[in-house]
């Protein structure tokens, strides 16, 4: 493809449409226009011109602005359906034919199209990803098709610009004026307080401000691409960790996701607020609902595996105590750990007595801690009790054997064997909670005394190393967009042609009105002719002053 | 020409490089599932270190150069119970041959296990993982769940199921060091 010469002498890449130095038009849309569109001034944007390769051709179609608008629909539309029902995560199943049978059981056939379409787990689905993928794909590509041509042709203007270039401005005016050196001396100095950069080439001149206004798109854009990024190490293992445990009363146990770690569980606290310490500010609620909580607290120590100890040793060392609270995370290495649930009074200990049935004489009590009971309890006087068998969650009798349904104190059986000094070979009984069965009829029982409960806390682990780049990326978002928002990058071009008449044509990226406003003030102080804004021209008309014969 | 043909070649070049490293990114989203690491065939088991009822210390190093049969149960699991004896059958044959069962108890109470273990006639080491540190290293989410060490340390193969007797030997057998 070639150039395309101008008659300043410029060459100019193929697809040019306005001289990169002068300004004149040089394709047939730029010629035949009254206004030309200085979009990305003129300059031949290379995804519209280079179509020989597939490379080129895919490159072309994520450059196009319309692809772009559609992958954000797209993307916007599939997000919108992604709420109408309840995410996988928020669905309590765990295989694939209990989510499908969830969905259709509740929302019908709308439901089963919903699962079979992958809509139940969006987020994760490849085709969001492709999407989002696409998304800033295109944001990239388009961003360096436009930003680098608009960059030369903004660095490549010359500051005497052709008459054919000036005539198709918005803002345009001639006229012969008197004085002319010292008009455009005066000129200069006015735009100069106006805090334009002004240059001048023997009897022209280009005044110029806010050219920066110009990236803020790009900038903005950059941002985006920061926050994607991001996003996307939130994928790689180290940097999130979004996890949660249960922990009991006394429990010491693995931290989830913080490898090297171990939590100790010192007691959770519930506390209410009494009457008498918020009467003032909760009063009328609390005589309304009846209790409002204070604090959800467990207190914990926090223990680190020692330097080159391995996983599951208990080579630990203390690293801290501490109370977490809601909003007062424990903080260690990275990680947060939240209060974040709780469940109150499961079974802890359980305390029996050993009766003689005939005289219902105690022989002495022992107490089982559930989380760690012992293999003899040893009542003194000769009596003694021996676990044969402990069933944390019993539920019924299985192939001839007591079954525990899991290993969590829900309901809690026993086989226990009583040795006293009148039976020394011991008597054998199933005990379970009101219920007692003997193999033979026994002289001794195992009679419930009393039970402890503890509470278990609920915690979130969570470790964010990608946060501050998703901050980063907002910034500079929030920059690009306060940047090409608040500033506008204006262009004044006064020149003398060869015949002696002054052309005068401004142009901004956007506010028009304080263009001319600044036009207006330059006239105020300095003679040059009257200018027109061609897409409104009743609305400056009157108010100038000047020769005006140009005009009708 | 000679400059236009460069500038034509670097475009395709760069153009090409820019489009590759974003579908690799979208592949790499696409397929990057989980953020833990979840091992899988092919990892370095992650070594650790259990105490068994008996209290003697087992570092998964110290069977290097042998292939190790790691099963991680829990007594309330019914295909657990229903495959311990069958290790049990099998667990002193192999000893010999240079493959270790190493069963680990996902932290229930040791008097638990220990009558577990007394009810049911075992004598292979039962490794207790009170903290659940090593169930968690592993990613222990369905149980049972078996890991297949080789000599080399590699994870060759998870079983998320109870296995019969013929599969346990099988198993035992892939990572018999040679």
């Amino acid at each position: 493809m070639s150039k395309i010469s101008c008659q300043c002498g410029h060459e100019n890449p193929y697809g040019t449409e306005l001289c990169e130095q002068c300004g004149r038009p040089l394709s047939k849309k730029a010629k035949e226009s009254d206004i030309v569109d200085m979009r990305y001034e003129g300059a031949s944007r290379r995804s519209q011109t280079y179509k020989s390769s597939i490379i080129d051709k895919i490159w072309n179609f994520f450059s196009s602005v319309k692809i772009g608008v559609g992958i954000i629909v797209a993307v916007l539309l599939a997000s919108a359906i992604g709420t109408i029902f309840p995410q996988k995560f928020y669905v309590p199943a765990t295989t694939d034919a209990e989510y499908a049978e969830y969905y259709e059981r509740l929302y019908g056939v709308v439901g089963k199209f919903y699962f079979e379409l992958g809509f139940y787990d969006m987020y994760n689905s490849w085709w969001f990803k492709v999407l989002i993928g696409m998304l800033a794909t295109s944001i990239i590509i388009a961003s360096i098709d436009r930003v680098v041509p608009l960059y030369k042709s903004l660095k490549k203007q010359r500051t005497r610009r052709h008459p054919s270039f000036m005539k198709r401005q918005r803002i345009y005016g001639e006229g012969a004026i008197e004085n002319t050196a010292e008009s455009f001396a005066k000129a200069e100095e006015e735009l100069k307080k106006m805090r334009y950069n002004v240059k001048t080439e023997n009897g022209a001149i280009l005044a110029e401000k806010h050219r920066f206004s110009r990236w803020g798109p790009y900038v903005n854009h950059t941002g985006l691409i920061i926050f994607f990024v991001g996003v996307l190490l939130r994928g790689i293992p180290g940097f999130y960790v979004d996890e949660a445990m249960w922990i009991r009363e006394g429990e010491t146990r693995n931290i989830v996701g913080a490898p090297g770690y171990v939590l100790e569980n010192k007691g959770f606290t519930l506390e209410n607020y009494t009457k008498e310490e918020a009467e003032e500010v909760f009063g009328a609620a609390l005589d309304k609902v009846g209790s409002i909580v204070k604090t959800y607290k467990t207190d914990v120590t926090l223990y680190k595996e020692k330097e080159g100890s391995l996983p599951g040793s208990d080579n630990l060392e203390k690293v801290e105590d501490y109370a977490i609270v809601v909003n007062k995370p424990l903080k260690f290495n990275g990680y947060n750990v939240f209060q974040m649930d709780y469940k109150l009074d499961e079974l802890k200990t359980m305390t029996f007595h050993l009766v003689e049935k005939s005289s219902e004489a105690s022989l002495g009590e022992f107490t089982v801690d559930l989380s760690n009971p012992e293999k003899e309890y040893d009542l003194g006087n000769g009596a003694s009790v021996n676990m044969l068998g402990f069933y944390p969650d019993y539920d019924g009798i299985k192939d001839g054997e007591p079954y525990s349904k899991s290993p969590v104190p829900n309901n809690p059986a026993f086989i226990f064997q009583m040795n006293t000094p009148e039976k020394p070979t011991g008597e054998k009984s199933f005990v379970a909670i009101r219920q007692t069965l003997e193999v033979e009829q026994n002289d001794y029982a195992i009679k419930f005394a009393a039970a402890e409960t503890r509470n278990i806390s609920g915690l979130t682990i969570r470790k964010d190393k990608t946060l501050y780049i998703l901050l980063l990326g907002g910034l500079v978002f929030m920059i690009g967009v306060i940047q090409g928002m608040y500033w506008q990058h204006r262009r004044i071009w006064i020149q003398e042609d060869a015949d002696g008449h002054v052309l005068i044509a401004a142009h901004t990226n956007k506010n028009w009105f304080s263009l001319r406003k600044e036009l207006d003030k330059l006239r105020q102080s300095t003679a040059l002719p009257a200018y027109i804004d061609r897409q409104d021209p009743e609305l400056d008309k009157p108010e100038q002053e000047g020769d005006e014969e140009i005009w009708t | 020409m000679v400059r236009k043909k460069n500038k034509k070649t670097i475009r395709l070049i760069s153009r090409t490089a820019l489009l590759l490293i974003l579908a690799a990114i979208i592949v790499y989203a696409i397929t990057s599932k989980d953020k833990v690491k979840v091992l899988a065939e092919g990892d370095k088991a992650p070594d650790f270190e259990l105490v068994d009822l008996e209290g003697n210390a087992h570092r998964l190093s110290d069977y290097k150069g042998q292939g190790v049969f790691l099963n991680f149960w829990g007594t309330w699991c019914p295909p657990c119970k229903k495959e311990m004896p069958y290790m049990e059958d099998v667990y002193k044959d192999f000893e010999a041959k240079g493959v270790h069962i190493l069963t680990v108890n996902v932290g229930e109470p040791k008097v638990k296990v220990e009558l577990f273990r007394d009810d049911m006639n075992l004598t292979f080491p039962m490794l207790w993982d009170k903290n659940k540190t090593v169930m968690d290293l592993y990613n222990i989410k369905p149980l049972p769940t078996t890991f297949l060490i080789n000599p080399e340390g590699k994870i060759t193969k998870v079983i998320k199921q109870g296995m019969t007797e013929q599969q346990i030997v099988e198993y035992l057998e892939s990572i018999q060091p040679k």
